[in-house]
């Protein structure tokens, strides 16, 4: 018999191996793992686990079929929540929301939540478990901007519900940033991303690519020319911050989007696909979030030796646990309490260097963080060639600028109500990265949820 | 799936083709560009709008063989289609948000270099449409690479054409035939030069010289054109800018055009290797690093 206190284990592919491929890092759990797993869940009358889930999934439900081996019943239970599940159990940062309820955490580890989620999920995927369609349609047409995860949830409840949904997309690929941003290795494009999308098309919903919403059409235009009553907007916040630090306009230095959009979106890793990338011998990538993590281990799946180079301490680093772990199995070097001061640029434009400072802890800032104060007269150079700057990013005004009415925040974020979506101007709502600035895939699911519900109330008169 | 209408080659590496694209017709303006994806695995390419049908809904769309990507687009005929087609993008040049009446007191001249005739024909187009002539320069390497010689001459005021070797109108550099025209008594209020990166940079030295506030239209390394990914930056007066959400077209004589050029460097090995890959099909398996192929 197995230890209760610990969780079953899940296989991964060696760390050695997987830093030269772009094949997915975790294997996740098989049927009897995932039995045995689950029979580890106490199945808590008031469960704390549900709590954490931003999208209220009814764990102990899903689990408890799990155990029996009802794997589609399971499936079942997920779905009358949550849209994309096989994304969520990938990707969700489980430990600090239903994990970290979770009373298995007490003693020992906590269930293990996000691969049960994960198996079930893929089981549904494998076996074309089709979602419950609505019987018909109600006649009211909805309009969603963006295809990631706020945009995809909101479509897929609304569809659920009978209206007629059209989701628009700027790029020329359905997910948004499950797409372009999150690194094959970490949630697979074809076999999952992709499958999860056709799972909403099945529910009803329509798909149109390529229209860049302030530009191929506006809000304004899409509730007077195309008669849609309502519209969400989940555009997400993809606009790349730099430094401001002399050489940043240098050849060789990347926003994590771009390098990250290079490899994912555009697939420039793989040799049949015409977009280039830099590969880079010696990269930096300053910053400490997941997005610097996928940057990193993306640079050195492509051959490169790879630095985070970050200007507080481990403690503080944004990115989840399990990502910097990963990282560092695979051979990332982490030059932590340094910050950069200046790219050193070669004659013909190229990067050749950074200058940077060591910092220390001082006070904690706003954020409850300490704050990094430089140690004066430690400044050195490291030699580089390509450097990837992942500081964050923020929502593209496009949309706000184009539409009549449509308050935003001194951060260039889309006003709305944390509980409906509602923003300032009638009849359109809006979730997600717009709305919060750079969150999780869950966050923005969650918000999406509240967008299809303010949406639903608005159009039954509810 | 977006259609070809209309295939054609202007002159030596240059073609022309009408896309049907039915959003971006209707609401391109001047100025604007489209990004075009050929299929499944192909780039996205950056392109300037040459004209616009917004009744048919189709957008003419010229370019250059220079890579790769351009190289394969050369083979598509009319009955093909683009898997991608994504716009108009970028910001509409400046005039078109301007007062007409004001407007029509600016002398303007447009100078284009190459493939710059394309987006410049919209523009003195869309001023001919509002009652407003415009001198145009053309310069081409020699007669037989001038294109759009027909629509052009139907709306400009004055049409100037111009090539290296002398074997059409002008003998020279565009940037000779500025100097001529001022020289005659001729004065610009507004200068628009769009064309290669050389080019709009001596245009800008000679019009910075000769006090004519000149408007160019960037065309960098771009990845999804909707200022996601940050390639684009150009440095325009000390600051940092993207050129396909804050231009294309900025204040000529506030572009870093050193900097500029370095950058579309950038590629310039992978590129190599990529146009062997085409030239070569299956004999050339890419990456051996014995054949020379990225030098």
């Amino acid at each position: 018999m197995a230890d209760v206190l610990k969780r079953v284990p899940v296989r991964e592919q060696d760390a050695k191996e997987r830093a030269t491929n772009f094949e997915e890092v975790c294997y996740g759990y098989n049927k009897e793992e995932a039995m045995e797993e689950a029979s580890r869940c106490l199945n808590c009358k008031n469960a704390k686990c549900i709590q954490g889930c931003p999208v209220a999934i009814n764990i102990p439900g899903f689990i408890s079929k799990v155990k029996e081996g009802d794997i589609e019943g399971a499936y079942k239970v997920i779905g009358e929540s949550s849209a994309l599940p096989a994304i969520c159990g990938r990707v969700c940062p489980q430990e600090s929301q239903c994990e970290c309820k979770c009373i298995r955490g007490i003693k020992g580890d906590p269930v293990s939540i996000g691969k049960l989620e994960r198996y079930v999920a893929d089981y549904a995927l494998e076996n074309d478990i089709k979602p419950v369609k609505a019987e018909k349609t109600n006649g009211h047409k909805v309009a969603v901007i963006g295809s990631g995860p706020s945009g995809l949830t909101c479509a897929g409840d609304l569809a659920k519900l009978g209206y007629e949904v059209t989701v628009f997309e700027a790029l020329h690929e359905l997910g948004g940033v499950l797409v372009y941003g999150i690194p094959e290795f970490r949630l697979p494009k074809h076999k999952v991303v992709k499958k999860e999308i056709e799972k909403v098309k099945e529910l009803g919903v329509k798909f149109e690519t390529n229209v860049v919403i302030g530009k191929s059409t506006t809000i304004d235009q899409l509730m007077e020319e195309e008669d849609f009553e309502a519209v969400f907007i989940g555009s997400g916040a993809g606009l790349p911050m730099f430094m401001g630090i002399p050489g940043e306009t240098a050849n060789g230095v990347f926003s994590a989007n771009e390098y990250l959009t290079r490899s994912n979106l555009m697939k420039a890793f793989d040799d049949s696909y015409d977009t280039p990338i830099v590969a880079g011998k010696k990269v930096a990538v300053v910053g400490g979030g997941n997005v610097a993590m996928d940057a990193a281990r993306t640079a050195l799946r492509l051959g490169a030796e790879v630095h985070i180079v970050y200007r507080r301490s481990e403690a503080e680093l944004p990115a989840r646990v399990e990502e910097v772990h990963h990282a560092k199995e695979e051979g990332v070097i982490f030059d932590l309490l340094t910050n950069p001061k200046e790219i050193l640029v070669d004659e013909n434009g190229w990067v050749k260097g950074m200058v940077v400072v060591k910092m220390e802890l001082g006070e904690p800032d706003a954020s409850g963080r300490r704050r990094p104060v430089e140690i004066p007269g430690s400044e050195y150079e490291i030699e580089l060639d390509t450097v990837i700057m992942s500081l964050g990013t923020s929502p593209n005004p496009l949309i706000a600028s184009t539409t009549k009415g449509l308050e935003t925040n001194r951060r260039k974020c889309i006003v709305a109500e944390e509980e409906n979506g509602q923003t300032s101007k009638a009849a359109v709502f809006a979730g997600g990265d717009a709305v919060t600035g750079a969150a999780t895939v869950i966050l923005a699911m969650g918000a999406g949820k509240a967008g299809a519900k303010g949406i639903h109330e608005l159009l039954s008169g509810k | 799936m977006y259609k070809i209408l209309k295939a054609e080659k202007l002159a030596d590496k240059i073609y022309l083709m009408d896309v049907e694209a039915p959003r971006v017709a209707r609401h391109c303006e001047p100025g604007q560009f489209v990004i075009v994806k050929m299929d499944e695995k192909g780039e996205r390419i950056p392109l300037t709008i040459c004209d616009y049908d917004r009744e048919a809904g189709t957008i003419t769309i010229v370019f250059q063989e220079i890579g790769a990507s351009t190289m394969k687009m050369s083979g598509l005929k009319a009955g093909d289609s683009f898997r991608d087609f994504i716009g108009p993008l970028g910001r509409p040049s400046e005039f078109v948000e301007e007062d007409i009446e004001a407007l029509k007191n600016k002398k303007m001249l447009f100078v284009a270099g190459g493939v710059g005739a394309a987006p410049v024909y919209p523009q003195v187009k869309w001023l001919k449409e509002h009652g407003i002539k415009a001198d145009v320069i053309v310069g081409a390497k020699t007669k037989d690479m001038l294109i759009l010689e027909k629509e052009m001459e139907e709306v400009a005021g004055n049409y100037y054409p111009c090539t290296d070797d002398g074997t059409y109108g002008h003998a020279g550099m565009v940037t000779t035939k500025i100097e001529k025209l001022v020289e005659e008594g001729n004065k610009y209020d507004v200068c628009v030069a769009i064309g290669p990166m050389i080019m709009m940079k001596f245009t800008c030295l000679l019009t910075k010289k000769l006090e004519i506030p000149t408007i160019v239209s960037m065309n960098p390394i771009m990845v999804d054109g909707t200022g996601m990914c940050g390639a684009c930056r150009v440095i325009v007066g000390g600051e940092v800018k993207f050129a396909c959400v804050d231009g294309p077209e900025f204040d000529g004589h506030l572009v870093d055009f050193e900097n500029a050029m370095k950058r579309q460097q950038m590629y310039r090995t992978e590129e190599g290797r990529a146009i062997l890959k085409v030239q070569e099909g299956d004999t050339h398996h890419g990456g051996c690093g014995n054949c020379g192929g990225d030098n």
